[in-house]
């Protein structure tokens, strides 16, 4: 046994040839998350407080889809949604539909520790963090430039797509033409242990490129996007839709628990289990083991365990 | 076995002293919801459309807590939500926030056939309602005079609050026997416990395929905002190629459990059967929250399994079993 952690930055078509003044900042960002993640839990910081702390330096950071830098709805607006969940009493909060909550991850943290109630959105959440007093800006904080240029792309790719009368292809593959390379990415999460076996998993997103106003993905929903119980924590990525039918990160648990599978076992199941393109997640185990199995082409990610593993990656690595 | 078999449910946690009447008005409307399921089933419908003809039903009654005689938000207005789930593939449609829409189940529905999403909430759903030409409605249309009573009630005593259709008398008498069955603390705050009544139905048809539907206005007072287990794929409401599943009760217990999903996993990965899953899942994944829930399996059986005093449920499967209850 031992601490561990884990975090992405979000999975999704990531090519090969992204250059490298989009590629490093990222990677950079990954090293420093790590960093803060590790130095919390050998300073025996919970790891409910060491998931929230690294989801808000990611969500600070304006080049992951969380936060600062969230992609934008069809109407350019941002609306973002978190969870949170503790593997002991599997107390969890999540959000969605946020306009102006610097952290939506805190917010998620408030709800479970402050209300009787697991899930606040739109505009009772933004009341709340009003209430609650936690640090709102201007929606315009959030929106970045590659964004706008994002959201740009995707309307011209639309345009000669379905409009809502015809059958949808949500349930086969998508063939998304990407503009911006890394345009299909989403989410950021963060999933830790302590060496005392304590599990917590939070993940945070702006959502999907041009989604339509109101639309919930799986980030916010318990056993899809965010899971944690007394055996594992997981926080997943990549198409809400398919994560949210697949209840993936539910799913990586409940075969460790049903089935006696080993946690890299559980997790690369459910993985594969699962259309390709559209899956990847991060997890931790209350042994002290880590997995970030994906099967997108690529996965910001990061991990570290107390008997000194440690990893910063984008696409698979070797021995996968 | 085999063949079609049909579950509905009007909510878990009852009243030990609901009024006779009262019981027999809740049967009266499950009685009449299987008949209308039995006869679609009978005439080949799919099981997909079984479970939204027969929330329809169960919204546009007053009796149960959902589209009309919704459970109040603490601003005494109604907010709806609703899932639905297609077993085949898994597909899904949920929404949540919804003011003026007649029947949330049937938005749900197109959200899962119309829309590139799985969920779509507040003024985003409300948007794609108008799009869609569904019935819309005043927000008025939803309120009935015992809740607005039962909202007040719910203020006074500064608590979430059961959700049955008694008049104000036999309040003190439930809320003393809730406090008594079920002495629960949310999430560790002050607040007594109830069981919010939501809707649901879980069907299988002739070919074998499942669905699932679930609908609600939620807790009485709850904050405006407040989404619970109903909308949510895998808590409230979930179907895949094995079983179909609606659950009701305590939300955030059904979430923490995610109980729907756990009925098929624990078919899945644990071979049980029905209602071996179902006994399991309500037995372990409730810790202490209370809550319920009725099934289906490809195999035609139908089950239901509650740690609540009492849920309003309904059954009925092609081999002429059918029955229709409220307590043990």
């Amino acid at each position: 046994m031992g601490w561990a952690i884990a975090l992405h930055g979000g999975a999704g078509d990531i090519p090969l040839s992204i250059p490298a003044d989009r590629r490093l900042p990222r990677e950079e960002a990954l090293h420093h998350c790590l960093e803060i993640g590790v130095a919390a839990l050998k300073a025996q910081k919970h790891p409910l407080d060491v998931v929230e702390l690294v989801v808000r330096e990611l969500e600070n950071h304006p080049n992951f889809n969380a936060g600062k830098g969230s992609v934008l709805t069809s109407r350019g607006t941002v609306e973002m949604e978190a969870c949170i969940m503790d593997g002991n009493s599997k107390k969890c909060g999540a959000v969605s539909g946020l306009t102006t909550v610097v952290n939506a991850i805190s917010l998620a943290r408030l709800v479970m520790d402050k209300t009787p109630h697991i899930y606040l959105g739109f505009d009772g959440a933004e009341a709340f963090a009003r209430e609650q007093g936690v640090e709102t800006v201007a929606s315009s904080h959030f929106i970045t430039p590659e964004n706008i240029e994002r959201l740009k792309q995707a309307k011209e790719a639309n345009r000669v797509q379905i409009d809502y009368t015809q059958p949808i292809q949500k349930y086969e593959k998508s063939e998304s033409p990407t503009g911006i390379e890394d345009s299909q990415i989403g989410t950021v999460g963060c999933v830790a242990v302590d060496k005392n076996g304590n599990l917590a998993a939070a993940t945070s997103t702006g959502g999907f490129v041009n989604k339509m106003v109101g639309r919930i993905g799986d980030t916010p929903i318990i056993g899809a996007g965010t899971y944690a119980n007394n055996l594992c924590a997981v926080s997943a990525t990549g198409k809400g839709e398919t994560i949210i039918r697949g209840t993936v990160s539910r799913d990586v648990a409940a075969l460790m628990e049903y089935k006696g599978l080993s946690l890299k076992e559980a997790a690369a199941y459910v993985v594969e289990c699962n259309p390709k393109g559209d899956v990847g997640l991060v997890a931790v185990s209350a042994k002290g083991e880590v997995t970030m199995p994906f099967n997108t082409t690529g996965m910001f990610r990061a991990c570290a365990t107390e008997d000194g593993c440690s990893e910063v990656a984008i696409w698979p690595s070797v021995q996968d | 076995m085999g063949g079609w078999a049909i579950a509905v449910h009007g909510g878990a946690g009852v009243d030990p002293n609901l009024p006779q009447e009262r019981q027999e008005d809740a049967k009266k409307l499950l009685t009449r919801c299987l008949h209308l399921g039995i006869s679609a089933l009978r005439s080949n419908i799919p099981a997909i459309d079984v479970v939204e003809l027969i929330v329809r039903e169960l919204e546009t009654d007053p009796l149960f807590n959902s589209g009309r005689g919704s459970a109040l938000t603490e601003k005494g207005t109604v907010e709806m939500e609703a899932s639905i789930m297609d077993g085949p593939k898994r597909r899904c449609g949920a929404v949540s926030g919804l003011t003026t829409v007649k029947n949330p189940i049937s938005l749900a529905r197109l959200v899962m056939e119309k829309s590139p999403h799985s969920y779509l909430a507040f003024s985003g759903a409300e948007e794609f309602a108008r799009q869609q030409g569904v019935e819309l409605v005043d927000n008025g249309y939803f309120i009935t005079e015992e809740n607005v009573g039962m909202l007040k009630l719910a203020k006074e005593a500064n608590s979430i609050l059961f959700d049955y259709r008694i008049p104000a008398a036999g309040l003190e008498s439930c809320s003393a026997g809730a406090a008594a069955d079920s002495p629960l603390v949310m999430n560790g705050l002050p607040i007594s416990v109830y069981a919010p009544e939501t809707v649901g139905c879980v069907v299988v048809d002739s070919e074998g395929r499942c669905a699932a539907a679930t609908s609600t206005g939620g807790l009485m007072n709850k904050k405006s905002g407040r989404i619970g287990d109903s909308p949510l794929i895998g808590s409230g409401t979930y179907a895949c190629d094995l079983c179909g599943i609606s659950c009701t009760g305590e939300g955030e217990a059904i979430i923490r459990g995610t109980l729907a999903r756990d009925v098929a996993a624990v078919m899945e990965y644990k071979g049980l059967d029905l209602q071996g899953a179902v006994d399991f899942v309500v037995k372990e994944r409730l810790d202490e929250g209370k809550a319920g829930l009725i099934a289906v399996s490809r195999d035609g059986e139908v089950a239901c399994g509650f740690n609540t005093n009492g849920m309003f449920r309904g059954f009925a499967t092609e081999d002429g079993f059918m029955e229709v209850g409220i307590w043990e």
